[in-house]
């Protein structure tokens, strides 16, 4: 019967509850397995003091570009340090680093994307040329000059990181706001009398998160990278403290005498950018609207 | 006599489109009493469900504009009033209830948090209070164990407790004037049956007057008090329930009385439908509007001017042919013998 049809449609056209949301993302391996390592990696930065074999910046000039062994799991480097240690510690500032660039691109972009996408019109015209110009740019380039003008340091790299990715995040929000403007519910908001600020924060807002949150943690994979790229470059974590990337960018010079440290940080940055995008289309496939009809 | 309730005067709005600006609805004017119920009839596109939308302000939040007219509720000027003071008004004196029962509630808020957001921005209410509130309204629309059904989320309940839920919400702050959307549309015919009741039952306790939207003569015929004919973004027959069920005198209205199943089984034949469809609103026919599709149709009178809306006793028809016509259209409700097929 058609009234039956109806209601399936709508039915499958709106967000699933939290219980579906999590039995259709546990039944998925490969997210499963990248969320268990990104946990992993977060204790491990949490208890990079409890876990490290060695202080990470003492440097034994006895023991400089060691192979790995029981006492140095990882080798040592230029300076003599514990590759393994320094690994460990440096999961912190990275990790940290890719949220800092994620709040400020969130800070940024989720108000525009909101504003773009609900008020519509020549604001949205001029807040989304204002975005093209920026995507146009290729990301990297763009936070290198950014970082050129405000000096290299960890805080400024994550800084351009998050103006740079601020308008991915814009255009997520904009499209879902542009969706859920027209849902039904947003027009029974405003016949009780909610304001245009209340509908976008009490009956927009929780309805794009899911959206918002796979682009989030696609995002945080995008700016681990980015940091690694621009501490590489040297524009990002100056020594003495020490990133992914930067262990990254020493260990590089020295790959043929000691290619362990090399792959050791490459191999790291790989498998966590990896398991964020994994974990990405994991979620997606989890909050999405239901797409398979056997579900 | 009272000023009414709600009168819309002359009402014209328009929507932007790819030919200009469309009139959607053109100069429509009607009124609801206190303790009234009005009906609005018409087919998909003839201008009801904006007329309303635009009266509270809501079609033009989504790019309308009304060049004319004047909507007065309770003594207020609604056209040009500002939004703040619209949202002042809606949802506290006037409730509004949609079509579509599964997606008029927010996925993201159990049913209860919905309702009692409401009563706390128009009451002032305490969070507890209006909990209360929501409590209280849910198990006045007939939901069962309402205490904890407050707590569900919109996905837990089927179409039709969803618009009870819905029912409760626009309700919850004691509104004068509740405008109902075609709310049994996409519901089946025996919970139709029950929400209408409800809606009835509510009226009578709570002493308000209700704007009916529909396209089913059938639940006309069941609640209405007056009844608002429209076609083609105009009135073309307005008239008291009984008047207009005895004597339709627009043969629009009569096409939609003979299109009606109860009707034709009772005259003993298959339910007749309105030869083909409603015109787009950039291109109405000249004349009378519904001059295509009418069988009483002849050229010149009905095919050359817009007709006015004319008054004939009780009733107010737009038709140029609407004396000549009167015993014709009569017969097709009147009691059997009269025209056999």
């Amino acid at each position: 019967m058609s009234v039956t049809t109806a209601n399936t449609v709508a039915e499958a056209n709106t967000l699933p509850p939290p219980s579906t949301f999590w039995k259709r993302f546990s039944r998925n391996p490969t997210a499963m397995v990248s969320l268990g390592i990104l946990l992993l990696i977060t204790l491990v930065a949490i208890f990079a003091p409890e876990l490290a074999p060695h202080p990470p910046a003492k440097s034994s000039l006895r023991a400089v570009l060691k192979p790995p062994s029981s006492l140095y799991w990882l080798g040592t480097d230029d300076l003599g340090r514990d590759v393994a240690s320094r690994l460990i510690y440096a999961s912190r500032l990275s990790l940290v680093a890719s949220v800092q660039a994620l709040s400020i691109a969130l800070v940024i972009g989720l108000p525009m994307g909101l504003v773009s996408g609900y008020v519509g019109g020549w604001t949205d015209t001029v807040i989304t040329r204002i975005n093209d110009a920026i995507m146009s740019f290729p990301a990297l380039i763009l936070a290198v000059v950014i970082v050129g003008m405000l000096g290299p340091s960890l805080t400024n790299a994550m800084t351009a990181i998050g103006i740079v990715y601020a308008p991915r995040i814009m255009r997520v929000v904009r499209g879902s706001t542009l969706s859920v403007r027209e849902e039904v519910y947003v027009m029974a908001a405003r016949a009780t009398g909610c304001s245009d600020a209340r509908i976008i924060i009490h009956h927009v807002l929780p309805n794009i998160v899911g959206p918002l949150l796979v682009q989030s943690t696609v995002l945080l994979g995008h700016a681990l990278l980015a940091e690694a790229g621009l501490s590489f470059l040297g524009l990002g974590a100056q020594p003495p403290q020490a990133s992914w990337g930067a262990m990254l960018g020493t260990a590089f010079p020295y790959m043929a005498q000691s290619p362990v440290p090399t792959i050791a940080a490459g191999l790291v940055i790989s498998v966590t950018v990896l398991c964020f995008n994994l974990l990405g289309d994991g979620l997606r496939d989890s909050v999405g609207r239901a797409r398979r009809s056997g579900e | 006599m009272a000023a009414p309730l709600l009168e819309i005067r002359d009402l014209v709005v328009q929507f932007p489109s790819p030919h200009g600006w469309l009139t959607v609805v053109d100069h429509v004017s009607y009124t609801v009493e206190r303790n009234d119920i009005v009906c609005v009839v018409g087919e998909s596109g003839s201008g009801k469900s904006v007329t309303v939308q635009a009266a509270v302000g809501l079609s033009q939040a989504k790019g309308a504009r009304v060049p004319h007219g004047s909507v007065k509720f309770d003594g207020q000027e609604l056209v040009g009033m500002s939004t703040r003071q619209l949202n002042r008004i809606r949802g506290a004196d006037i409730g509004f209830i949609f079509q579509e029962p599964m997606s008029s509630l927010n996925p993201a808020y159990t049913v209860g948090e919905q309702i009692a957001e409401v009563v706390r921005r128009h009451k002032g209410a305490s969070r507890a209070d209006a909990w209360k509130r929501a409590i209280q309204m849910i198990d006045r629309v007939g939901i069962a164990s309402a205490a904890t059904r407050v707590n569900d989320y919109p996905h837990q309940f089927s179409g039709g407790m969803r618009q009870r839920v819905m029912i409760a919400m626009a309700l919850a702050c004691d509104p004068k004037l509740l405008i109902a959307d075609e709310p049994t549309t996409a519901l089946d015919v025996t919970i139709q049956a029950r929400m209408l009741e409800l809606l009835m039952d509510l009226q009578r306790d709570m002493h308000m007057s209700v704007l009916f939207i529909t396209h089913d003569l059938g639940v006309v015929a069941k609640i209405a008090r007056s009844v608002v004919v429209m076609y083609g973004a105009q009135v073309v027959e307005q008239a008291p329930v009984s008047a207009l069920f005895k004597a339709p005198r627009h043969p629009y209205t009569a096409g939609l009385m003979e299109a009606m199943p109860q009707v034709a089984l009772e005259r003993g034949h298959d339910p007749i439908a309105i030869p083909g469809t409603v015109a787009q609103a950039h291109a109405w026919p000249s004349g009378c509007r519904f001059n295509p599709r009418c069988s009483y149709r002849v050229d010149g009178p009905c095919t050359t001017q817009p007709l006015p809306l004319v008054t004939r006793g009780v009733d107010h028809v737009r038709c140029a042919r609407a004396d000549e016509l009167e015993a014709t259209l009569a017969a097709v409700m009147a009691p059997q013998g009269g025209a056999n097929s």
